[in-house]
């Protein structure tokens, strides 16, 4: 018999516990005996479990650079959620992965100018890719986020935001809230009204991810100013179980989007059935 | 061919048993064939197949995977796999013997699943070639010869004799074990029988039902047909379809609390069920019209697709006999094909 199965998890200890938003909490997670759990590339997602609560797939919000530990940044939405938001530090979770393709960071994203969009807890799978540029400086060109959420309160990785990105040299970092609020003198738009506003130079790479109509509304506002639909990333969610393309539950046309995604450049997405 | 009289069937069976454990299609009370642990006495069902697939001989209904031991903060894991049993199947219809290599293509691709393929080395196949084919089978649409059957050993009947037949190592050690039992003898009423078989099978209701219109690249061409809605209008949802199939292989995964710790196992699972695709944040497939059409296009286009073309069923049939509303692949196919 096989010496592990995909099927059987690791155990890790949540080591720290950030409140992000009113309903994001950011926990990092370590090895019981310290260090990562296992390895993974920006974009990649692990299957969190409670055991006798549930398990579902989120996406690793940390950047591989980090060779302390892992984070997972989670909006409390359901059950297991809820679960994980009542937990205290010192508290052990399962893990299994990583699952999934990652951003193409080491081929098709090597040189270029980089565009991240993200809406609310959309910014989660993208700052592992950000923060794993900002690494990785000299194999890149500019960078600029263009972010946004309902309101200050609800803008994830606010603090890494203003105390470490915006302190970079060669990137720039767009805020945005939907309406207006006091001790907010930034930008207040949606997401998609702003990226047009900021138009963009269309010879970046760009990588979004957010809700769906936030996506949709983009990726319009986008080819209205002449990006074509190779040079868009994003992430995708889907209910799954296995992880590796086995259970059935994320399949899309001939793609299980737990082994085949999450990521797809906007041109793959196109030759899929409108089901996601 | 290595062969054996039809009275001295259950000598072998007994001979088998003694060795391994060794299962058998039979008739319950009900007069519905299936697959039981053989015992002295037990009569081969003179139905034509077993009221469900084979598939749970290597994908069980439910399957523990973990164990959990939860101590205030702490967890630990406890793999409770075991190395299976050597195992016989005696009987397996060649529709059923094909289901075997389609799942594999699922649970033997990289990564391999462990549980499965347990299973999978610890257990012989040996088919049953048909001799008497239904109004319901079309095994022949998917390119199943059900007189030269797959499986690890190929058995036939000419009602006098089973012959046998090896086509793989352990369908070789099969016959190896059985050897003393079994006589060398001509073919020639099997040929002739295999013969009438053949013309049984040109003249059934679904002879000619062909897949020339189907495969990986008619998805813009099938997707947003208008048949879907009236197809799946009448569709309850219940699953009966999946769990008969036996090349459905969707699972769920759940936790059970045992009051001594959590054991995690894995069921059969349907998407005609409507929290199949169902998240916190809503569902991609809200109506039976999407999760009705998702079963077939997966089994008519994106299955071929990622499988040279190979189709995700194999005819046996049980759909079109137990779908409760006469819904059924032989259906969609025909109504899609009609445009």
């Amino acid at each position: 018999m096989n010496s592990n199965d995909t099927l059987i998890p690791y155990v890790g200890v949540v080591t720290d516990i950030r409140i992000d938003t009113p309903d994001v909490k950011t926990f990092r997670v370590e090895a019981p005996e310290g260090g990562k759990v296992f390895e993974h590339m920006p974009g990649q997602c692990a299957m969190l479990s409670i055991p006798g609560v549930g398990e579902a797939m989120f996406s690793i919000t940390s950047s591989p650079t980090n060779k302390e530990y892992m984070e997972f940044s989670i909006k409390k939405c359901g059950c297991l959620t809820s679960w994980l938001h009542a937990m205290d530090v010192g508290q052990m979770i399962t893990l299994r992965g990583p699952y999934g393709n990652a951003f193409p960071v080491e081929t098709e994203l090597k040189g270029k100018d980089l565009l991240f969009i993200a809406g609310g807890i959309g910014l989660a799978p993208l700052r592992s890719v950000i923060n794993y540029v900002r690494d990785k400086r000299e194999n890149y060109g500019s960078i600029q986020v263009i972010y946004g959420s309902r309101s200050k309160d609800d803008l994830v990785d606010y603090q890494e935001i203003i105390d470490e990105w915006m302190a970079d040299d060669g990137v720039e970092v767009n805020l945005t809230i939907d309406n207006a609020q006091e001790g907010w003198d930034g930008h207040v738009g949606f997401v998609p009204n702003y990226v047009k506003e900021l138009n963009p130079s269309t010879n970046k790479t760009v990588l979004v991810c957010g809700p769906p109509i936030m996506i949709k509304f983009t990726l319009a506002g986008l080819k209205e100013i002449g990006f074509t639909e190779t040079q868009v990333y994003t992430t995708m969610e889907l209910r799954m179980k296995c992880g590796v393309g086995k259970c059935g539950r994320c399949n899309i046309g001939n793609k299980y989007v737990c082994k085949d995604g999450p990521v797809f450049r906007f041109d793959q997405l196109d030759e899929l059935p409108d089901e996601y | 061919m290595l062969r054996i009289a039809v009275d001295k069937l259950y000598d072998l069976f007994a001979a088998v048993s003694a060795k391994n454990t060794l299962y058998i299609p039979t008739n319950r009370e009900d007069g519905e064939a299936e697959y039981k642990k053989y015992e002295p006495g037990m009569k081969l069902t003179y139905n034509l197949n077993t009221l469900r697939s084979a598939k749970d001989f290597f994908f069980p209904q439910t399957e523990d995977l973990v164990e959990f031991k939860m101590d205030g903060k702490n967890i630990e894991v406890k793999d409770i796999r075991k190395e299976s049993e050597d195992f016989v199947i005696f009987g397996v219809r060649p529709c059923d013997a094909r289901s075997f290599t389609i799942l594999d293509k699922v649970y033997l691709v990289d990564p391999v699943d462990s549980y499965y393929k347990n299973r999978r080395d610890h257990g012989t196949v040996v088919s049953l070639a048909c001799t008497r084919p239904a109004e319901t089978c079309f095994c022949q649409t998917f390119g199943i010869d059900p007189t030269a059957p797959e499986g690890d050993c190929a058995c036939w009947s000419d009602g006098r004799y089973y012959y046998f037949k090896a086509n793989t190592e352990k369908g070789t050690a099969f016959l190896d074990s059985i050897t003393s039992l079994l006589e060398d003898g001509d073919t020639a009423e099997l040929d002739k029988a295999i013969e009438r078989t053949k013309t049984i099978m040109s003249k059934l209701p679904l002879a000619r039902l062909s897949t020339e219109n189907f495969g990986g690249d008619k998805l813009n061409e099938y997707f947003n047909s208008d048949k879907w809605a009236e197809l799946s209008e009448s569709c309850l949802g219940c699953g009966t379809c999946t769990f008969v199939c036996p090349t459905c292989q969707c699972y769920d995964i759940k936790d059970f609390n045992t009051g001594n710790g959590i054991k995690r196992y894995r069921c059969w699972d349907s998407c005609m069920y409507s929290d199949f695709t169902k998240m916190a944040h809503g569902n991609p497939r809200l109506t039976q019209l999407e999760r009705f059409r998702q079963r077939f296009m997966h089994k008519l286009v994106y299955f071929p697709a990622n499988n040279n073309g190979e189709f995700g069923c194999v005819g046996c049939g049980r759909c079109l006999s137990k779908c409760p509303i006469s819904m059924n692949i032989v259906k969609v196919m025909k109504a899609l094909e009609e445009k």
